[in-house]
């Protein structure tokens, strides 16, 4: 365990930064946080977590893939990829660590998606064990551990310091250059920092939610169930829940006419929109009921039936605070999969 | 903090229910943590004595819904409204948007509804309950000793504190009493943008509209917003609700959108609300509204029914754009 | 960097010939600018054609594998990416990836067995290939019928191949239908759905249907009523795509992604499927 005092650890960032952009949660004026670059003199938030989760790092919400050269009947295409540097992506919490797993399951399966492969190799993560929890926080139900938060390199910040444990090669070398601002220490008070998130895990209201109805294989079980029609009786078909979800994957590719050439970009799509899967010739989902389902189903049926049981929710909460009309995945496993949990 | 209760709106309900004026009910659904409120359809006095709630949570405007769920519904829809809710419900008719015979209006006084996220910052995170106590909402938390005591006044959504009515333009019953038209500062903030230089006032917009992800929130819960298919919606309109990285596209969508709704906007507030990047879009169409009381006269979108907006309205003594110009030029 | 070519970035293709096959159906020859084909595919993949600044969008390659010059595509006029090249002339060039998706079982399942291919109106254009391929290599598959049906004459699709060369095959009957009597038309009228009750095939071949939704629902349900079983019935599907490898979530139904894990089905497969294609 390496060990640094949170009196310097502004020389800890500045360390980090000499090397890699460094990201890490920054106090926003509207109060909330968001992943912001370092520099000398930024805060570090206190923030529980982001509004926005950090799939924005290896998943833009929108980026160009390529462009083209159009002169009569030719084309050119340009390919716009270009090598990333290394950075650092600081305090992510458990649950969005395990985002990236059920994202890599997508974009890095063949055919790789090279674009994500790309950032995703330069992009070292430095986890955050979360102490206080929120009452939206059901990380627990999906067997993803707050105090023992996976990444590159781990770390616990009590009362007056910050301590980091690396896990993978990257991690290992981002430390081992951090070493005049880093100090070895015993395990006591970081084991003595998982104790209490232990206990308090047991205490959030959601703790005891059921993953048992779910999972791959319970397609015809649940998909009609008779629950879905209050359920999304008052789904507004916006795309907040999609955004603010560290695993909503889907995108939409356009091109976009500069008048001097045109961009082929991607960007972040939803499934609760009433165009994503409207042809020329029809639409397979036409009502919001059936996008409403599309959307839970894929996290907790499809997407564990094609990645060996790993759910597509990370219970990082995002959904529960941001909805409009606070519908949302774990009301949602409530009512379509039984009451447990109450 | 609310003079209405529960009981009262479940009774109210109950009895309409019971002797067949209405068929259904759009309430407030009780969610998970007491302030995660849905707007629910409840069809008997059973399912309400379950599920129904009202506390100072219940902030979402009904309005809009009636388009929709007044089409496929059989008999008449209750509803409860905010004073508030009432100018987008006499807009929405004004705009032939649902048939006010299938809606049974139940006007509900408001103390002004509270913002969870504000009641956080002073709680703190991890609610483990949270109930109103007179003026004041308990809060207790898995990490505080004691329940933490919030006046609610302090914790008051943005709309609330700059509340324009607490009087109904609209209702079949109402509960409680009357209140009046309120003086606000809803404007002030917009005094202030104008205020800025034009660098000044880009710079600002330029910031809060690189926050949008464009979810959509803002359109969809937009009682103002009730085309069958947007023209975001359209992939033919090429302003499809995507834009490539480096550009300033995604910002022409609220712009466009305020022009869309100027005039027709009650200030209800509910896009400020649900938006999940905390943009004041409110701001836009409040100046629009400044705008237009200041060219054409005080005008409240909604406070009848019927009304005609002065931006679709033409009348002889109407300004020249050339004088309109000069007018803007005297604010900056 | 990741030194690698991604699947989402296409090559440039060139329209080498235009045919106009009906009304609303043209077939484009395609070829990589220096002339050859752009890739190999098996019968039933696809190919994701663009026209930069217009769109991308999903094709099935109508052409044989065993073509090895050039890929052709039938396209009926239908939305902004087909309507632009409906327009489109010899020496225009566009993008082109693929392939894609999972192809018709022709190497296993098929082989040796007596096929049944049922096409309704453009529906030919994903079964031309798999024909085609069954042709070629006549001698690893027993008798062939194809039913093929449109609303009128002028509707059928690749009409002077059917008549001119499948015709003529050995062991390869064709049975053609239009949907209303007209004057130069000595054939068959009606339905595709009750011609195949019809002509009421033996049991023991293995179907393969492609037409619209309405078309295969019915034609289903005629082969089951002759006796077929639904693990012998394969059919294409098409939904709305945009990645055109399991990654964008479009075309996602059930824990299926009909880019690539159709849209080749058998239909015994569809029906563990949530109904929403």
């Amino acid at each position: 365990m390496l060990k640094c005092s949170l009196d310097n650890v502004q020389t800890l960032f500045a360390e980090i930064a000499k090397e890699a952009k460094l990201y890490l949660p920054i106090d926003n004026a509207d109060g909330t946080a968001v992943f912001g670059e370092w520099s000398r003199g930024v805060a570090w938030s206190n923030a529980l977590n982001t509004a926005k989760s950090p799939k924005d790092f290896f998943f833009p919400q929108t980026e160009d893939l390529m462009r083209f050269r159009t002169e009569g009947k030719k084309i050119e295409v340009i390919d716009v990829r270009r090598e990333s540097d290394d950075f650092v992506v600081f305090g992510v919490r458990a649950c969005d660590v395990k985002s990236f797993d059920v994202l890599d399951r997508v974009f890095l399966s063949e055919p790789c998606d090279s674009f994500y492969a790309e950032k995703r190799a330069h992009g070292i993560i430095v986890s955050l064990a979360c102490t206080r929890p929120a009452e939206t926080c059901f990380c627990g139900i999906f067997g993803i551990h707050a105090a023992e938060p996976a990444g590159d390199v781990s770390a616990w910040k009590t009362e007056d310091a910050l301590y980091l444990r690396a896990n993978t090669e990257k991690g290992t070398a981002l430390v081992a250059r951090l070493s005049s601002v880093l100090e070895e220490c015993s395990d006591d008070a970081v084991n003595a920092q998982k104790e209490s998130i232990a206990k308090i895990m047991n205490k959030l209201p959601l703790k005891d939610l059921s993953t048992e109805a779910f999972g791959g294989g319970k397609t015809q079980d649940l998909f009609h169930s008779p629950a879905w029609d209050a359920l999304s009786s008052a789904c507004l078909g916006c795309g907040t829940c999609t955004f603010v979800c560290p695993t909503c994957q889907c995108y939409d590719i356009k091109d976009f006419n500069t008048g001097n050439g045109v961009i082929r970009y991607r960007c972040w799509d939803s499934c609760m929109y009433s165009e994503f899967t409207k042809m020329a010739h029809g639409n397979n989902r036409l009502t919001q009921k059936e996008r409403f389902r599309q959307r839970f189903m894929h996290k907790l049926v499809y997407y564990p039936e094609n990645n060996d049981g790993l759910f597509g929710c990370v219970g990082c909460g995002r959904c529960l605070a941001k909805c409009p009309i606070s519908m949302n995945i774990v009301k949602v496993m409530k009512q379509i999969g039984g009451n447990k949990g109450e | 903090m609310q003079k209405i209760t529960r009981e009262q709106l479940i009774d109210q309900a109950s009895e309409l229910l019971a002797n067949g004026t209405v068929s259904t009910v759009l309430g407030w659904g009780a969610g998970e943590f007491g302030y995660d409120v849905t707007p629910t359809l409840f069809k008997t006095a059973e399912e309400m004595q379950n599920g129904f709630v009202f506390n100072d949570f219940c902030g979402a405007n009904f309005s809009k819904y009636l388009v929709s769920k007044t089409k496929t519904l059989e008999g008449k829809l209750l509803v409860f409204l905010k004073p508030c809710d009432t100018y987008s419900f006499n807009q929405l008719l004004t705009e032939h948007r649902f048939d006010r015979e299938k809606v049974y209006v139940v006007g509900i006084p408001c103390e002004g509804m509270a913002d969870i996220a504000k009641v956080k910052e002073i709680s703190g995170e991890g609610i483990s309950s949270i109930a109103s106590d007179g003026d004041r909402i308990v809060v207790t938390t898995l990490y505080a000793d004691a329940p933490v005591k919030i006046d609610a006044r302090n914790v008051l959504a943005e709309r609330c504190i700059h509340c324009k009515s607490k009087k109904h333009v609209a209702y079949d019953t109402l509960l409680g009493e009357e209140g009046d038209v309120v003086a606000s500062a809803r404007f002030d903030e917009v005094t202030r943008l104008e205020s800025m230089t034009p660098d000044e006032r880009f710079a600002f917009w330029q910031n809060e509209l690189s926050k949008c992800i464009r979810c959509n929130a803002c359109r969809d819960a937009c009682p103002a917003c009730t085309c069958e298919t947007c023209v975001f919606d359209n992939p033919k309109s090429g302003v499809e609700n995507k834009s490539p990285s480096n550009s300033f596209e995604e910002q022409m969508f609220h712009i466009i959108r305020a022009f869309h709704v100027a005039g027709r906007c009650t200030d209800c507030g509910e896009c400020a609300r649900v938006c999940p990047q905390n943009i004041p879009l409110h701001l836009l169409n409040r100046k629009f509204i400044k705008d237009i009381n200041t060219f054409y006269g005080e005008y409240q979108a909604g406070a009848e029914v019927g009304s005609r907006s002065p931006l679709t309205d033409y009348t002889t003594e109407d300004l020249e754009p050339s004088e309109i110009f000069v007018g803007r030029n005297e604010h900056a | 960097m990741n030194n690698m070519g991604d699947t989402l970035i296409p090559s440039v293709g060139v329209i080498t010939d235009v045919r106009i096959d009906t009304p609303d159906i043209k077939t484009f020859r395609v070829v990589t600018s220096d002339g050859k084909k752009a890739f190999d595919h098996r019968p039933g993949q696809c190919a994701m054609l663009s026209i930069p600044g217009v769109g991308e969008a999903m094709f099935s390659i109508t052409s044989s594998p065993t073509n090895t010059e050039y890929m052709e595509f039938s396209i009926k006029k239908c939305g902004c990416v087909t309507e632009w090249l409906h327009q489109a002339e010899v020496g225009q060039q566009i993008t082109i990836r693929g392939p894609y998706g999972t192809p018709f079982p022709v190497d296993d399942v098929f082989a040796g067995k007596d096929l049944l291919f049922i096409a309704g109106g453009v529906g030919l254009a994903p079964l031309r290939s798999v024909i085609n391929y069954c042709r070629h290599y006549r001698d690893r598959y027993g008798n062939i019928d194809i039913v093929y049906g449109s609303r009128s004459k002028a509707d059928l699709l690749d009409y002077r191949e059917i008549i001119e060369e499948w015709a003529n095959d050995a062991g390869v009957k064709v049975h053609l239908t239009i949907d209303n009597p007209q004057p130069d038309w000595d054939g068959h009228v009606g339905f595709v759905p009750s011609y195949v009750k019809e002509l009421g095939f033996d049991t023991d071949k293995t179907a393969v249907l492609c037409g619209p939704p309405i078309m295969i629902k019915f034609t289903l349900e005629a082969l089951v009523a002759l006796g077929f079983d639904k693990r012998q019935v394969y059919t294409t599907l098409e939904l709305r795509m945009k990645c055109g490898v399991g990654k964008c979530g479009r075309c996602n139904v059930g824990a299926k992604y009909v880019c690539k894990d159709g849209p080749v089905f058998r239909c015994d497969e569809l029906e563990e499927l949530p109904s929403e294609y």
